[in-house]
This record gives structure tokens, C-alpha cells and sequence, in this order.
């Protein structure tokens, strides 16, 4: 079990977050003008890489805040965590 | 005393006499024994039968990898305990241990018929012998597997032991009470840190603490005596918390740790009761220290298995720190020097010794030691067998060939009743790979290390493959204060002098002058896989170490292959000709040891297993005899019988009463969302499938919610109290979801808007009040208001004043009946309620249950979601177009609706269905098929809803089917067991089309 150091809250237990999946998908803004081929890969095609992952992380039982995370997925080290909106740190 | 205990030792306390039975026999042992230790004292090895062969099995170890020695403990029906380490339990008094595998008995078995036919049964002969024909699985096989396999018996009663949890922070962990372990503590605690020094046993000290010969002298005491004194400074420490009896179980990451503590196992029944029996500490520590030991590897030779063949660490321990001896005529083979330990220290006790040493010779001090007394050895042997059924009576040995691949010479025969084995040593590398940590093979002496990366923790010790005493004490100083950053101080002038192996030699099978396919080598001993099986294995073509464990069980039974891991890798190296270093290792997986559920669960038992939400109505409901049902964490009123009625006849009155006068319901558990700021509408019109941006202020509307794949996700009924000001609700079981739903899209998507969401769900209860006389009703309770349809129109709300109270009056209809929903403060929900059962009074006013409220809305065909939607329905399907806007450019799951896949014509769509007897009524989840005859029968849908509907004094139901849409009054089938019934698919709205009577 990880410590997460929450942007908002500071370092806490893993057992406090949740896991929302891949970081930096945007969801388009017009979503009538793409294609099928094109939304589906927005909204079913994710990379799930082992190794350094941008993840998305809510604080859901804390502040609820939701912030991105830099994961290495092969053994769990965290690189950074930075807030929603913030550009992210390179690797 | 008997025979066996042959010498008086610190540690076990010969005034203090316990008894207890094994197998129905009453012994005696004494305090600071184990079982097994008192089992020795007593004469007994002979504990169990072997799992597949049925062979017997004595004691074989003296600690946590103990393979044989496993008992069921307790005869009762709730305390009973199977699997159960001989080696591990602390004896108490009254204790009752049984054997486990064996019928009728331990000393006559009927299963071992299975050694006799044992040529039959290689490895993988389940997988290959019982797969066909199929019908036989269920009635002969399996049965029969039953009966001869298991291991132990389970409780059939709850557990009535207490657990506990505790989470604990400490700047260093110590993973091991030994040598290395105390000296690791010391200088942690010294230097001002908090420290925790866990050790499983119920003293500090390891083997060195019995490690009483003259080879062995820190600062120039034996290493016993020195360590005895380190304990008692140790002990003086205040920031270090010592923790015996305490296991680790699992070292995840970020120093993230489990160990069981045993708190009242070891003590008598009459002083257990009341107490807790273990706990499990949730540790988080920055730096770890591991220094876990090693485990002595046996030998792998025919016939290794018998009761009296005990690895020669254990034979030492037992007589040196219990005082017992497991023979009184011993042999010791061996491939390395530790085991001349035991050798001197049997000697000295004037218990007859001879050593089988697979090396040409040695010239270290403790073997000069032994051949100083005189002990017989017998250079470059083998065992070749064994003999004696229920306890050894001799071996055979023979000489080695040069490069000990071959035996040669003539077999010599000797007598013994004990042999004592040991093949070298393996670090406890367990808790090091947990944590993430990878090994290396060091050629030398054939082990696995760690190797150390970590800046979180180190491995000291013999875990790390430092086995003579003076690197591990020079090491682990060295290692800790560079791990800690501390310069000076503790042990850096300590002198150690001990004996240094110089010869090292390792086979990990034996050589036998009979082919191997005819000798029973045992690698696993409790899962009876031996040698043959592996070598078997390969031959089939297995490669990986995974698929050969798996495909021969070695190292998958309740120890977890802690001693036959090592040599099965060795044998499919030799085998395959590769180096042993290239194979890897199997996993490690946690716990170490196998942990006790209830040391899991912990208090998270009963009534604190789970949150129990109840409305401020809860008390009435109770009193006016409802059955309740779990919806959620809620308790909802099901159903309200009177006198005796069923489920169906309350359900029956209930549906009519509410359609031909008034009904209420306890409708405060559904979720509610407060949502308020300037762009409040704008955000509606974003997440439901519906436009907002015109509803009135104190008008509600009925939103649909999608995920974005277009599929229904949740619904409610959304009013607007003002300006900027809405309150959303959903339903009871998505509250939570919608809400978290919500506020992600809200803080990740669209941070521009200006919207605050807060739950409210447990603000306000709700009192839902319907029927024709319902008007009537809210006439009484709020004489000063005007509620004819003008002044209070369907879908539209109010505040209003009730004994001071202020509430909010809400017309919405889930029945399809004239309604009104009443919301308050909460505290004030059980005085809203029954005022309204009192105004109510004299139009008989009826409450209902959850049960009416699905039937009374399936009438209406107003969906559930969640039981005729499961996240694969969209609102096309459901025949909702309706409120899907076409007008809005965006919402949540709009794009989705425009996929091939949702626009498909054959998707599933809902539909009612009417049984073609009105009296049978559908069973919700029964398949719906077209054509009887067709094969393979093909499945176009389900029943998702379906009642005795009393209005219509007929069965109805919901359901979805393949294109549905166009089946209006086509003939289709709902096969059941016994029968298939028909049904006609028909409007989904039963009762009502018009929609008259929500303004009757
Ligand atoms: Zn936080």
C-alpha cells in the first residue's frame, strides 16, 4: 500500500484514494464532428504501460480532490503528484 | 521424566508439568515446550499420514516450515483449528491436538493402500486419469478424492475468538529477534530512533541464544552467554517495543508490513476466555530491517521420508533448548559443517552419534571437534535407503564416485533411530521479494540473495547469506549503521572467533544404485511430490518453474515449498542442463506463514461488518411490524404485513390501496444533491439527456442520466428552487456513484463552471404521500394551502409550514397516481410521518413497502435502473426518445448514441410481456426465446420486471428483448424447468395509458 502525498492534504494512506485511470485525455470538445473510429478511441482505448504512467487520483476519502500522479507501474514509485490544470513534470 | 528428556535447559521449565492428549492419549509435557518438543519427550514421531500416499510422516523440523508434523486442534464445533504446526504451537495445559489424513487411524491407515499402488499415481494423475467420462466427475471421483485427500477439518460453527487490529509507526522495523536481528535493534534504539523488534517465538535470541560450544566466543564468552546479556541491555531500552509471539505475514510497498501477534494461543483454555486472541498490526515503519534467518535444506535420497528423519539444526534445538532427544542412537548425513554442531553437542550429552558426510573431508574446528571425541565418520557416503515403517530402525550407505554423480563399493547397513539431515542452509529471502526486491544465485553454496537496492530496507544475516558467526556479526554492524546513517558506538571493537567451513560440496539428488522411477525421494513431503515427478514433468515437456510447481504441486501446500523450492529448482536444472541461476525463482507470495481469518477480518465481524443506514422513520417501521430489505446500506420497509399474510398478499393490499385511496412511503433514502452557482442550469443540461435551461423556478422535472458510452447510468427527479439553486435526486444505490460522477466531471472537465454540489441525502426525510384521497389528506395537514390543480400543478413545488416545520412539498408521481412527496429536516421525518398517518386515518391511509412501489411503478411502466436497465441499455432501447434532446450540442453519452453498435435494430429494447394464463406469473431473469425447436435454443432476451398486478387482476412484466420494438403482439416463449410458458410482448405501460389519474 502506497503513501500518496495529496496536493491539497499532504501524504496519506493509499486506502484513502482511487484510482481514475489514465491522465491527460481530454474529452473533445466537439464530440458530433469525430468519427466513430475517433470516439472510441477516446473512449475505450487507454495505454495501461508498465512502467511511468500520468494517472488521474481522487482523494475520495479526504478532500475529494481530484490530481494527476506520476506512477512507475512496475514497482510502484511515485515521481511526482501535481494538480488538476498544472502541466506535466517531465520524467 | 521420561527417556527421551534427557537434559535440563533455561528455557523449559521441568517444575511446571502441562498436560495434554494427542489423538484422544493423555501426555505430559512442561511449560515452555512445544507440542512437538512434548510429543519427542514422550517418544512420539509418528504424527500424521502423507497426502497422497498416505505414508507416515513424523516431526521433521522445529519452526514455521514444518511440512509433516500439522494437527487439528480442538474437537469443537467452532474453536477447532486444522493445519495446525506441531513445531509452532506453545503447549498449554488441556491442550487437545489430533492427527490429521488418517482413517480409521493414525496407526492403521486405509489410504495407504495409495503407497502400494503409488507406481500409479505420477504427477499430474488427477489431471490425467479423471477427466472422463464426464458423469463420473460428480458421483465417484470426486467423492473419492474427498474422502482421501483434505487436510484437516473446518469449524462448522462461527469463530466465538475475538481479533484485533492495530496500526502502529516506528522509524525502524526489525524483522527477527536472532543474532543479527538484537544487534540491529540495539543500535536503532541507541541512536534515538523508534524501533520495533518483532520475533515469532515466545523469546529473543534464535539458535544462537542455545549455542552453547567452545568454537563459538564473542568477546571472549560462549555466543550464548554474550547474547543473553545483549537481551537483558536490550530490554532496558525505552524507545524500542519488543513484540514476541509476533510474525510477519506480508511487507508490501512503502515499508507497508502485516505480522500476526498471538496474544492468548499459548495460554490455558480457563485463561483465554475473555482475551483476544491475536492481532494483526498494520505497520508502517520508514526503514526496515530484515533479518529473518535461514531455513536447513534436507537431502533428497530414497526413502527420506520416514518418522525419525529430522533436519540436524531441529535435532540440536531440540535437545540444547528443550532438553529432548529425538534418538538415542543417531546418525547425522550431511553435506556441510553446521550439522557437526549437533553432532558434538549429542556427544557431550552422551547420546551415541555417528556422521555420513557426502564430502572427502573438512578441516574446520568443529569438525576437528568431533573427530577429537572420538565420533565415527563416514567420508564421501551417501544414504542409499531406509528402513523401518513407523519410526527409522537403519540405513544403507555407499561410497561416492569421483564426481559423485554414481554410487560405487558394497552397501553397508546401520543401525539408528534417528537420522538427522542436513543439505545447507537457504536465507529467508521471502520477506526481501515481497517488498519488491530481486535475488542473485551465488555459485559458492548453491544461494539465492538478495540483492540490495533498496533505500527503504536491508537484509542482515543469515537471510542474506551470511551464515558464520563472525560476518554476521561484523556485517550486520557495518550494514545497519551505514543503512541509518549512524558513525560510531555498539560493536565495531567486538572480537568473534568461530569455526569457517572450508569445504563445500552440493548434489541435490543423491545418487542411488537403483533407477529412479523405482525410489521414492521426497522434494515436497507434504504434498508428496517427489523427484520422479519432476524429472516426469520435464519429460512431458514442461519448462517453466511455474508450470512444473504447478503440474506437480511442489511447493503448493500449507508450508508453501519453504523446504523443497530450492531442491526442485536444483533438479530441473541438473536435469535440463541449465545453470540454476538462469531459472528464477517461483513467486513469494504473502503471508509467510498461513494467517487466521479471523486475524484478518479482525473486529470487521457481525453487526461491524458493514455501515447500517436507517431512516428517522426507521422506529415506526419497526413497531408497525415491516420487513425490511437491504437496498444499499439501507434498511427499506419491504412490505408491511398484517397478522399472517405473505410477501404476496401484503403486496396485494398494499397496490390497491394506494390506487383506490392513499398510501404512504418512506421515500428519505434516495439521494439527494444539493446543486448551487451561476451555472448551475448550464451544468444539468451537460450531464442529463434533457434540456433545463427553461424550467421554471419551483417546477421539477424528470432528468436521465447516461454514462459515456451512451449507457443509462442513473435517474430522478430534479427540481429548481431557485434561481441558481437545484435539488437532485437519485436513486437510493447510485447516490454515492452520481455524486463522485459529478464532481469529477465538475473539477477535471469543465472547471470554468461555476457549480457546488454538496450530499444532502441525510438532511431531509421524505414522506411520499398517493392515491386518489391524497389531496384530501394534504388538505388536513396544511389547511392553508391551496392545492387545487391551478394553484399546485403536477411536477411543480412549494415550501410550506407544518407544527412550525418548514418543509418542501414536491407534486411528483412515481405511481402514476396524484402525489405528493413531503420533505423535512430529518429530525423532524418520524413526527412529518405520523402526522400524516394521522390525517390519513380516515381514508385508511395504507404504507407500503419497497415491494408495491416496484409494482405499482412496473403498472405504469416507469423503469428501475439497475433491474431493468444493467449498463448496457440505452434510453433508446428503453423507448425513451423522448426526453434524449435533439436540440442540445453536447451531453454526457451523447456522441455514444450515434455509434453503429447503439444504433443497431437488434439490440436488446424493452417491452412488457403478458402471460397468455393472466395467473402465471414470470420469474424475473428467465430466458425468452422465439422458435422451441431451433438448436441451439437461441436467447433473444429476459424478463428484467414482473407482478401480480391486483388493478388489472393479472400477471405482467417487464422484459428486453432482440427488436423488441416491433413485436408488439408477437407470440414468444419463456422456457422453465418443467414447462414453457407463453407470452405475448405487449405495451409496456399496463395501466393508465392516458395518464388521467395524476390529476384525478
Ligand atoms: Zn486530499
Amino acid at each position: 500500500m502506497f503513501v500518496i502525498n495529496c496536493p491539497y492534504c499532504g501524504e496519506r494512506d493509499q486506502s484513502e484514494f482511487s484510482c481514475g485511470g489514465e491522465a491527460h485525455i481530454v474529452r473533445p470538445k466537439q464530440p458530433t464532428e469525430l468519427s466513430d473510429d475517433e470516439w472510441a478511441e477516446y473512449l475505450f482505448m487507454r495505454k495501461n504501460i508498465k512502467g511511468v504512467q500520468f494517472e488521474r487520483w481522487n482523494h475520495a476519502h479526504g478532500c475529494r480532490k481530484w490530481f494527476n500522479m506520476v506512477r512507475d507501474t512496475s514497482n510502484d514509485k511515485i515521481h511526482a503528484v501535481y494538480k488538476m490544470g498544472e502541466k506535466p513534470p517531465v520524467i | 521424566m521420561t527417556k527421551y528428556r534427557i537434559n535440563k535447559t533455561r528455557f523449559v521449565d521441568q517444575t511446571k508439568t502441562v498436560s495434554f492428549t494427542f489423538d484422544g492419549k493423555k501426555y505430559h509435557g512442561f511449560e515452555g515446550d512445544t507440542l512437538a518438543s512434548a510429543l519427542l519427550s514422550n517418544g512420539i514421531h509418528l504424527i500424521g499420514r502423507s497426502f497422497k500416499y498416505h505414508r507416515p510422516r513424523g516431526i521433521m523440523s522445529c519452526g514455521s516450515e514444518e511440512p509433516n508434523a500439522i494437527c487439528q486442534i480442538n474437537n469443537n464445533t467452532d474453536l477447532t483449528e486444522p493445519n495446525v504446526r506441531a513445531t509452532e504451537i506453545e503447549l498449554y495445559e488441556g491442550l487437545k491436538a489430533s492427527s490429521q489424513n488418517c482413517w480409521p487411524s493414525l496407526n492403521f491407515d486405509i489410504g495407504g493402500i495409495n503407497n502400494l499402488i503409488s507406481p500409479f499415481i505420477p504427477a499430474g494423475f488427477y489431471y490425467k486419469t479423471f477427466m472422463w467420462p464426464k458423469s463420473f466427475w460428480k458421483k465417484i471421483y470426486e467423492p473419492l478424492i474427498r474422502l482421501s485427500a483434505g487436510l484437516g477439518k473446518s469449524p462448522t460453527q462461527p469463530d466465538p475468538d475475538i481479533y484485533d487490529h492495530k496500526h502502529e509507526h516506528c522509524d525502524v522495523l526489525v524483522i527477527g529477534g536472532g543474532i543479527s536481528g538484537i544487534i540491529s535493534a540495539k543500535i536503532a534504539a541507541k541512536n534515538n530512533l523508534k524501533t520495533i523488534l518483532i520475533e515469532d517465538k515466545n523469546i529473543l535470541g534464535g539458535s544462537t541464544i542455545y549455542q552453547n560450544n567452545k568454537n563459538f566466543i564473542i568477546d571472549n564468552q560462549k555466543s550464548n552467554e554474550w547474547l543473553m546479556n545483549e537481551i537483558s541491555e536490550l530490554e532496558k531500552l525505552d524507545n524500542l517495543i519488543i513484540k514476541t509471539r509476533t510474525s510477519l505475514a506480508a511487507f508490501h510497498s512503502y515499508n507497508y508490513l502485516l505480522a500476526k501477534e498471538n496474544i492468548s494461543d499459548h495460554l490455558p483454555l480457563d485463561k483465554k476466555n475473555g482475551s483476544i486472541r491475536q492481532r494483526l498490526w498494520k505497520i508502517r515503519a520508514d526503514k526496515v530491517i530484515v533479518a529473518a534467518g535461514a531455513i536447513e535444506r534436507p537431502l533428497i535420497f530414497n526413502n527420506n521420508d520416514r518418522p525419525g528423519i529430522i533436519l540436524a539444526n531441529s535435532v540440536k534445538k531440540y535437545l540444547d533448548f528443550y532438553g529432548v532427544s529425538t534418538g538415542l542412537n543417531n546418525i547425522i548425513f550431511t553435506n556441510n559443517d553446521s550439522a557437526y554442531e549437533t553432532a558434538v553437542s549429542l556427544f557431550e550429552k552422551g547420546i551415541s552419534v555417528k556422521i555420513v558426510d557426502i564430502r572427502k573431508k573438512s578441516s574446520s574446528n568443529i569438525v576437528k571437534n568431533a573427530e577429537d571425541l572420538g565420533i565415527k565418520i563416514y567420508w564421501n557416503s551417501t544414504v542409499v535407503n531406509t528402513f523401518g515403517y513407523k519410526k527409522i530402525k537403519s540405513i544403507e550407505i555407499m561410497n561416492l564416485s569421483e564426481d559423485g554423480s554414481n554410487v560405487t563399493g558394497n552397501k553397508h547397513k546401520i543401525q539408528c533411530d534417528c537420522l538427522s539431515i542436513s543439505g545447507g542452509w537457504t536465507p529467508m529471502v521471502h520477506m526481501h521479494t515481497q517488498s519488491g526486491g530481486k535475488l542473485d544465485f551465488r555459485e559458492i553454496d548453491q544461494v539465492f540473495v538478495p540483492t540490495e537496492k533498496s533505500e527503504n530496507h536491508i537484509n542482515v544475516g543469515s537471510c542474506n547469506g551470511d551464515f558464520e558467526l563472525e560476518e554476521i556479526v561484523k556485517n550486520t554492524n557495518y550494514k545497519v549503521k551505514k543503512f541509518l546513517n549512524i558513525n560510531e558506538g555498539g560493536f565495531d571493537k567486538i572480537s568473534v572467533l568461530c569455526s569457517k567451513e572450508s569445504e563445500k560440496k552440493n548434489i541435490w539428488l543423491l545418487p542411488n544404485t537403483i533407477s529412479e522411477s523405482k525410489t521414492k525421494s521426497f522434494i515436497d513431503f507434504q504434498n508428496d511430490s517427489t523427484a520422479k515427478d519432476i524429472k516426469l514433468a520435464l519429460r512431458e515437456g514442461f519448462k517453466s518453474i511455474e508450470h512444473v510447481k504447478r503440474y506437480t504441486t511442489t511447493g503448493m501446500a500449507t508450508d508453501q515449498g519453504k523446504l523443497s523450492n530450492m531442491h526442485a529448482l536444483g533438479i530441473i536444472a541438473d536435469t535440463a542442463g541449465v545453470k540454476m541461476g538462469t531459472l528464477g525463482t517461483t513467486t513469494f507470495r504473502p503471508p509467510f506463514t498461513p494467517l487466521t481469518f479471523g486475524a484478518i477480518v479482525g473486529r470487521s465481524v457481525g453487526k461491524f461488518f458493514d455501515i447500517v443506514r436507517k431512516t428517522s422513520i426507521h422506529e415506526w417501521h419497526v413497531q408497525n411490524n415491516a420487513k425490511f430489505e437491504n437496498v444499499g446500506q439501507w434498511k427499506r420497509p419491504w412490505y408491511y404485513p398484517i397478522n399472517n399474510e405473505n410477501l404476496h398478499e401484503a403486496v396485494q393490499r398494499e397496490s390497491k390501496a394506494a390506487r383506490d385511496s392513499a398510501g404512504i412511503l418512506d421515500a428519505s433514502t434516495l439521494g439527494k444533491i444539493d446543486i448551487q452557482g451561476s451555472d448551475a442550469s448550464e451544468f444539468l443540461n451537460r450531464v442529463y439527456t434533457n434540456a433545463w435551461s427553461k424550467l421554471g423556478i419551483g417546477k421539477c422535472r424528470y432528468g436521465l442520466m447516461l454514462n459515456e458510452d451512451g449507457m443509462v447510468y442513473d435517474d430522478g427527479v430534479t427540481t429548481r428552487l431557485g434561481e441558481n439553486h437545484y435539488l437532485m435526486t437519485t436513486t437510493t444505490g447510485g447516490a454515492a456513484n452520481v455524486l463522485s460522477k459529478l464532481e469529477d466531471y465538475l473539477q477535471t472537465e469543465w472547471p470554468e463552471l461555476d457549480v457546488f454540489l454538496t450530499s444532502v441525502t441525510d438532511h431531509y426525510s421524505t414522506a411520499s404521500i398517493c392515491g386518489p384521497n391524497s389531496k384530501k389528506i394534504l388538505n388536513k395537514l396544511f389547511p392553508n394551502k391551496d392545492f387545487s390543480d391551478e394553484a399546485f400543478p403536477h411536477m411543480s413545488y412549494q415550501d410550506a409550514i407544518i407544527d412550525k416545520i418548514e418543509c418542501r412539498i414536491m407534486r411528483i408521481s412515481f405511481t402514476g397516481e396524484l402525489s405528493y412527496e413531503i420533505n423535512v429536516e430529518s429530525k423532524y421525518g418520524k413526527s412529518l410521518w405520523e402526522n400524516c398517518i394521522a390525517a390519513g386515518e380516515e381514508y385508511k391511509i395504507t404504507p407500503y413497502g419497497t415491494e408495491t412501489m416496484h409494482l405499482l411503478r412496473a403498472e405504469k411502466g416507469f423503469i428501475i435502473v439497475g433491474q431493468d436497465t444493467d449498463g448496457t441499455m440505452t434510453p433508446i432501447d428503453l423507448q425513451m426518445d423522448w426526453i434524449v434532446s435533439k436540440k442540445k450540442y453536447d451531453f454526457i453519452g451523447k456522441r455514444s448514441l450515434y455509434r453503429s453498435d447503439t444504433m443497431r435494430e437488434d439490440r436488446k429494447q424493452l417491452v412488457g410481456l403478458l402471460t397468455d394464463d393472466p395467473n402465471e406469473i414470470l420469474e424475473e431473469g428467465a430466458q425468452i426465446v422465439s422458435e422451441l425447436d431451433k438448436k441451439p435454443v437461441e436467447m433473444i432476451g429476459h424478463v428484467t420486471s414482473s407482478y401480480f398486478s391486483p388493478n388489472l387482476n393479472k400477471s405482467i412484466a417487464l422484459a428486453v428483448v432482440k427488436g423488441g420494438k416491433k413485436m408488439n403482439g408477437q407470440k414468444l416463449f419463456v422456457p422453465m424447468e418443467n414447462k414453457n410458458i407463453n407470452v405475448t410482448v405487449s405495451d409496456f405501460i399496463f395501466f393508465d395509458k392516458e395518464n388521467k389519474r395524476i390529476n384525478a
